[in-house]
């Protein structure tokens, strides 16, 4: 017990949280824009997994890390660009859509990953992001640690949450952003094209997965290996449900989630005779409970997965 | 430019739409290929080779379509009925890690062959089932959308075959490494030709596709699941029990995926480890669209993914062509499925 109290009252600990966090505030702040403007995206999973290996190509063929990060990003609406094009334009599934993006996204990283390496045992590392402290306010005992010596693209997620809320909410782009996701019908009649109003919103979401992808190779790791994702992509789904399509809440979601996530790793060493995978398990079961919670109380944007045709219906 | 709906889609088109997908795939992953620095006809080639130029070639690209075949029909019968069950994957595994814990009965070592292997099918069908009987229930009864769960679920059953296979399932006489205790000889399948993967397993796969084929088409179960997919707010007004009607496609398709499990561990591997599948599972999504959801072109598609998973492996150790190329088209190639499927409904007007 008092092992497990130890855990709790560590630096290390809290310090990992924010770390953890950062590319799950950043995924489900992309899902988010995508679904508020009334398209899901399941493209996810594949397009944190390109943004992973283009961050890291990027840096390990000589360029910047803000130079691997903008590459993510970059390649991130590119593949919203496809997404939108077959679901705004077309009006196709988007769950069959965004599942194709993923299977294709994630075998392209792969393949480029291998065409850059072509054999290797043990993947080539970069030079990753250091952590960050913020002068003065980094020495604030404990609290200095845990928030403010973090990498700079944790900061930057922290930044987009607010920047994300006060556009949605603040902003007439917003609104109009929103009312396409309740109503486009609506948004077209006020001279929005909400076709357009879509496509966009949906490479900025998209984009914002690239980042979430890259974090992973050029803050938390330092390297790129096939199948790191490990389902985070997904996991960013639930995550906008849990926290009712708003970026507040994405934020708490996010940092609620990754202490669970810092704790099992830390509990797996103290705990005996329980096997390891059973704290595996946890991330992913977790969500399912937060999907559960949350449905009765979920309020869907009305036209989620609605294609708009004008003058259709 | 603007789309207009056709009047009526031919037949013809509907046929030739995952030809043209498959070939519009080919075109861009050649066009990849060419980026890598070789010849993309000669890459075509050499996986043509791979896949039909020997005895070996092609039982090994039979033996890959069996598990694709099940998968396949897996995701196609979901889908029919909207059931978006992206679990294949965790499935599969379910299936395959029950099989090896049931062979352990002292029952089934010493039984027949045709009863051992009737009872791990059976089995396997049923573990497969119910891993997506959960998610249904979640959807029916909370409202939680399907796709995440079962996609969350995969990394669960995999998770959960790693700690079987490393505790109580795990063989001792596989000197330290994490593989399962072996089924009971008499639960292996028999091989189809000598010398060869090739297993009794894609005989029961065609066997099922037919008897899907038939289910879908010609019972009332089968119709009761294709109106909750076309409209499922009509079909219950119409009195089809919605919640009975997904649960049985939930026993369906998880169940077939179950079997994909099983019948990879009874005819190929004969036991279980983690990387019993190379994402039979997804494959098995992909599969399904090119297939357009008919469990007889679902054998069709099946084999094409398997040319290209199979033939990939041999181009790719000719010509240093990343072998995750195969992955690449089979991908691309349910994007184009559905841009093609669009097109047989719709007319490009300027």
């Amino acid at each position: 017990m008092s092992a497990v109290l130890d855990i709790l009252a560590s630096v290390g600990m809290w310090e990992a949280v924010l770390r953890i966090a950062t590319p799950f505030i950043l995924g489900t702040l992309g899902v988010l824009l995508c679904e508020r403007v009334g398209v899901l995206n399941l493209g996810i999973e594949g397009i944190m997994t390109f943004g992973a290996m283009i961050g890291w190509l990027t840096v390990y063929s000589g360029g910047s890390l803000w130079a691997g990060l903008a590459a993510a990003a970059l390649c991130g609406a590119m593949f919203g660009l496809l997404h939108a094009s077959m679901t705004v334009n077309l009006g196709l599934s988007q769950h069959v859509t965004g599942l194709g993006i993923t299977l294709f996204a994630s075998s392209f990283s792969y393949y480029v990953f291998r065409l850059a390496v072509p054999t290797s045992t043990s993947p080539p590392t970069v030079e990753p992001f250091r952590p960050l402290a913020i002068p003065g306010l980094s020495d604030i005992p404990f609290l200095g640690p845990v928030l403010f010596n973090q990498t700079a693209p944790t900061y930057l997620a922290l930044a987009l949450v607010v920047v994300l809320a006060w556009v949605l909410y603040r902003t007439p782009l917003g609104l109009a952003i929103r009312m396409t996701g309740e109503n486009p019908h609506a948004v077209d009649a006020q001279g929005i094209d909400p076709i357009w109003l879509r496509i966009g919103t949906i490479m900025a979401g998209s984009a914002l997965m690239g980042l979430a992808g890259a974090f992973l190779t050029l803050a938390a790791f330092n390297s790129f290996f096939p199948t790191m994702v490990q389902g985070r992509g997904w996991i960013c789904i639930a995550l906008v449900v849990f926290a009712l399509w708003r970026p507040g809440r994405a934020l708490i979601g996010a940092i609620l989630f990754a202490f669970f996530d810092a704790f099992q790793l830390r509990l797996q060493t103290v705990v005996d005779g329980v096997p390891y995978q059973l704290f595996l398990m946890l991330p992913y079961l977790l969500s399912i409970l937060a999907l559960v919670v949350m449905a009765r109380k979920a309020r869907v944007p009305q036209a989620l997965m609605q294609p708009y045709r004008r003058g259709e219906r | 430019m603007r789309f207009e709906r056709r009047e009526q889609s031919s037949v013809a088109l509907t046929v030739m739409a995952p030809v043209a997908a498959i070939l519009a795939a080919l075109v861009m992953a050649g066009v990849l290929i060419a980026i890598a620095g070789a010849n993309a006809f000669e890459a075509y080639g050499l996986i043509l080779r791979g896949a039909f130029g020997s005895r070996l070639g092609i039982t090994e690209t039979l033996t890959r379509a069996t598990p694709l075949i099940l998968t396949g029909l897996a995701a196609a019968v979901a889908f029919r009925a909207r059931l978006w069950n992206i679990g294949g994957e965790g499935q599969l595994y379910m299936g395959a890690l029950a099989i090896t814990a049931f062979g352990l009965l002292p029952g089934i070592a010493g039984a027949p062959a045709p009863v051992a292997i009737l009872a791990c099918l059976i089995v396997g069908a049923l573990a497969g089932a119910a891993l997506l009987l959960g998610p249904v229930f979640l959807k029916l009864r909370f409202g939680v959308d399907e796709v995440v769960t079962t996609l969350l679920l995969n990394f669960v059953a995999i998770l959960f075959v790693s700690m079987m296979i490393e505790g109580p399932l795990r063989d001792p006489l596989a000197f330290g490494w994490p593989q399962s205790v072996p089924v009971p000889d008499a639960a292996l399948l028999p091989q189809l030709v000598e010398r060869s993967r090739l297993h009794a397993g894609l005989l029961i796969a065609l066997l099922l596709a037919v008897a899907v084929w038939w289910v879908q088409s010609r019972t009332v179960f089968g119709m009761h699941s294709r109106a909750t997919g076309l409209n499922a707010r009509a079909a219950a007004f119409a009195g089809v029990p919605l919640g009975r009607t997904l649960a049985m496609v939930a026993c369906l398709s998880g169940g077939l995926a179950g079997l994909a499990g099983a019948i990879e561990v009874m005819g190929v591997k004969g036991y279980v480890t983690t990387d019993l599948s190379p994402s039979f599972g997804y494959s098995g999504i992909v599969i399904a669209m090119l297939a357009n959801l008919n469990p007889i072109g679902v054998i069709g598609a099946a084999l094409f993914s398997a040319v290209m998973f199979v033939g990939a492996d041999s181009m790719s150790r000719a010509l240093g062509i990343p072998s995750y190329i195969a992955d690449v088209t089979v991908a691309l190639s349910l994007l184009t499925m559905l841009v093609a499927l669009f097109l047989t409904q719709y007319r490009i007007r300027r």
